[in-house]
């Protein structure tokens, strides 16, 4: 049994491996796609969406959406109003078809590039910002969406995915937790115990890599030597790759893998095969590292203009539904952009708060100090 | 041409090289130190001449990295392994901790653990979380490492030459926010001892001590303190595992008043150790307490607060007078 089809949970057409049906394509079955970078609509044997318009529409929404506040944000950082910004350029199909696929019960726990992801769970873009103006470390109460804070060091979060999904099979509830990680994170050992703890305990997770393809300046291939989708074998649970810039295909991929974690099968890999298009944060130079005929090709897999071509083609989407997105993105921006100017500098005694739970006496000796040297400089006492 | 106005960061790099050219034994590895010569370019330009097998750019993975340099130091070579940021490094500090540090020992000596771990530290760059912090207590307080900090292109240099030539594993902490202050770098001069302070500034009131990022700092402290008649001391540590305590101590013996400074917290940080020790040894020298000067008990601060709880001037000046009130 390959790993692709212990994947299918559904038995329907679980057989049929190869082999086109109903005049539609079938794709690289070792590549969960259901919508071409053309914008054809094709089959896979294992997993389908059946989306009405309105839907299809809400999906292209988000991304354009998505897209436009990622490249508000990045302008924001040029303009000196952010002191780095990680772009999901690229990835809006990753993440939106993997949100959406997510229940409001369901938990995430993202990297420090999951935008989409955010929007899907409804946070306030602004309070994504906040840490990247350098005005606080998260910045938004994660029980309040379900949506934990983005993690930087990196493949952490997976063991907390792993643990809190523990959490959620001992108290008898039917979500599910996804995480969210890198192809470069996958080397590390967190990861790796995280595969070991939700196979064993069978948690209610589903590890959703972004295979970027690269970790700053380091190609997959510097992490691994076989496709990510495939170590999931080696602990026991099932792995799948997906086309990550079809946002069809990765919501498919998604539900079936959070169903099934719901009921109680137990960890799923999505590997989506994406691309990041940008650098790899404002403060790197992919032209030291990257050929710009590699970001070319996959521009032309670009996960936004497909569903486009597909929308335009099928007629479910008419030119006024493009030109209102289109004032809303443009909105959307202008808001982003005058909610990080007003967002104002932390009190300088936010360095003293939360730190204990439940309090801590040098904390307190060391907070009075700082007031009172502070406030010696407004009594002109300060030099 | 024997003496350059180098960076810090170049300094290193140099120092680098010619360790590599030198001794076909030492390696390079960590995220990101070959083509791209690492997120701040200290490797930059090894990978082209040296190669992929000699500079590695590794997985993804800070324990995979440091674990598999102690198995390269047992078969002879030299890893100058590379921590991208300092928040990053405790992936790897079981490696360090239980492993790297304690293994000539449990060998009775017959092993030797030449490898030293490079971590980019401190803050003043307007980084986000993790990408600031100064735990060089939590290495230093480990047996079996030596852990130092350079402070300006010329040690950069010449201790990165001594740390890659100790058998011994060192951890070599870099002042991030210096990388690109240049001083003169002699390449050919004859080095002082790994390990002992130096002092950058003399003076007869009070000693600063300090080390790495904080030196720059306690030299301006110094100047302004000159401008209102004080003559300020100012030592170097340069190594936080062994210190210098000999020569804290003849400048303490000599101006009867110590402040020490770091970007770390205070609490149970260097400056505890320096000054218990130096209690002990110059009790009756001493004209005030020692004082410190540091981090609070508190997560490094996201970066709009940074300039608040790093030590500044105006707050190295406070301590300055607080000791000269006494
Ligand atoms: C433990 C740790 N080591 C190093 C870093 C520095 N770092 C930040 S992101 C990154 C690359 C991550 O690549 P990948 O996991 O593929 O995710 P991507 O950023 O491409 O989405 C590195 C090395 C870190 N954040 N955490």
């Amino acid at each position: 049994m390959t790993v692709e089809s212990t994947a299918a949970r559904k038995p329907r057409r679980s057989s049929k491996r190869t082999g086109s049906s109903a005049g539609k394509a079938v794709a690289d079955p070792q590549l969960v796609q259901l919508l071409t970078p053309e914008g054809q609509r094709v089959e896979h044997p294992d997993y389908d969406v059946d989306l009405t318009p309105e839907e299809l529409r809400g999906l292209y929404r988000d991304m354009v959406l998505t897209r436009r506040f990622d490249a508000e944000a990045t302008a924001l950082q040029r303009q000196g109003e952010l002191g780095l910004w990680a772009s999901l350029l690229g990835q809006e199909a990753a993440q939106i078809g993997s949100g959406r696929a997510l229940r409001d019960d369901d938990y995430v726990f993202p990297t420090y590039r999951e935008h989409g992801v955010a929007w899907c769970r409804g946070v306030n873009p602004t309070n994504l910002l906040g840490m990247f103006r350098g005005v606080n470390h998260g910045g938004w109460d994660p029980n309040s969406n379900n949506f934990h804070l983005y993690t930087i060091v990196i493949g952490s979060q997976t063991l907390h995915a792993t643990g809190y999904a523990m959490g959620v099979a001992k108290d008898g509830a039917d979500s599910a937790v996804i995480a969210y990680f890198g192809d470069g994170a996958s080397s590390q050992g967190d990861v790796a115990e995280s595969f070991t703890f939700s196979a064993v305990y069978n948690a209610p997770v589903v590890f959703f890599c972004q295979n970027n393809q690269w970790a700053i300046s380091e190609p997959t291939e510097k992490q691994t030597r076989v496709p990510l989708y495939q170590r999931a074998q080696g602990y026991g649970f099932p792995g799948i790759r997906v086309d990550g810039n079809d946002v069809l295909a990765c919501l498919a991929v998604t539900r079936s893998a959070l169903e099934r974690a719901r009921r109680g099968e137990g960890p799923t890999l999505i590997e989506a095969f994406t691309y990041r298009m940008g650098a790899h944060t404002t403060s790197d130079d992919p032209t030291k590292y990257r050929a710009d005929e590699e970001r070319e090709a996959w521009e032309a897999k670009d996960p936004i203009l497909r569903l486009k071509t597909y929308l335009e083609n099928e007629g479910h989407a008419d030119e006024a539904f493009f030109t209102s997105l289109e004032e809303e993105s443009e909105t959307l921006g202008k808001q982003v952009r005058e909610a990080v100017r007003a967002m104002p500098d932390p009190d300088r005694m936010a360095i003293f708060e939360n730190i204990y739970a439940d309090g801590h006496a040098l904390v307190d000796e060391e907070r009075a100090q700082f007031a009172a040297y502070q406030a010696s400089f407004a009594d002109g006492e300060g030099k | 041409m024997t003496v350059q106005k180098l960076p810090i960061a170049k300094a290193i790099n140099e120092s680098l090289r010619k360790a590599m050219e030198n001794d076909p034994k030492v390696l390079i590895m960590g995220e990101d130190v070959g083509k791209l010569g690492g997120v701040f370019r200290v490797t930059d330009g090894l990978q082209k001449d040296f190669g992929e097998g000699r500079v590695i750019d590794t997985p993804l993975a800070e324990s995979g990295i440091v674990g598999t340099a102690i198995g390269l130091a047992l078969r002879g070579y030299r890893p100058v392994v590379e921590i991208q940021f300092d928040g990053f490094v405790f992936p790897a500090y079981d490696q360090i901790v239980t492993q790297l540090a304690k293994m000539h020992a449990r060998a009775l000596g017959k092993i030797k653990l030449p490898v030293v771990i490079r971590i980019p530290y401190g803050g003043g760059i307007g980084a986000v979380e993790h990408h600031s912090e100064s735990p060089e207590a939590l290495f230093a307080h480990v047996p079996g490492l030596k852990v130092v900090s350079p402070s300006n292109a010329s040690d950069a240099y010449w201790m990165m030459q001594q740390a890659i030539q100790s058998d011994d594993p060192i951890i070599y902490f870099e002042p991030k926010r210096r990388y690109w202050d240049k001083s003169e770098v002699d390449t050919e001069a004859i080095p002082g001892p790994l390990h002992k302070a130096r002092t950058v500034v003399a003076g007869s009131d009070l000693t600063l001590v300090a080390y790495g990022p904080m030196v720059k700092v306690c030299v301006e402290a110094a100047a302004a303190a000159a401008e209102e008649g004080k003559s300020i001391e100012v030592l170097d540590l340069r190594s936080m595992s062994p210190i210098d305590f000999d020569a804290v101590q003849a400048s303490v013996e000599k101006t009867r008043r110590l402040v020490v400074v770091h970007e770390a917290p205070v609490f149970y940080g260097a400056g505890a150790e320096i000054a218990a020790r130096i209690t002990e040894r110059s009790f009756y020298h001493l004209e005030a307490p020692v004082l410190r000067v540091g981090g609070y008990h508190a997560p490094y601060p996201p970066a709009r607060l940074e300039e608040e709880y790093l030590p500044g001037l105006d707050r190295v000046l406070d301590a300055v007078d607080r000791s000269l009130a006494y």
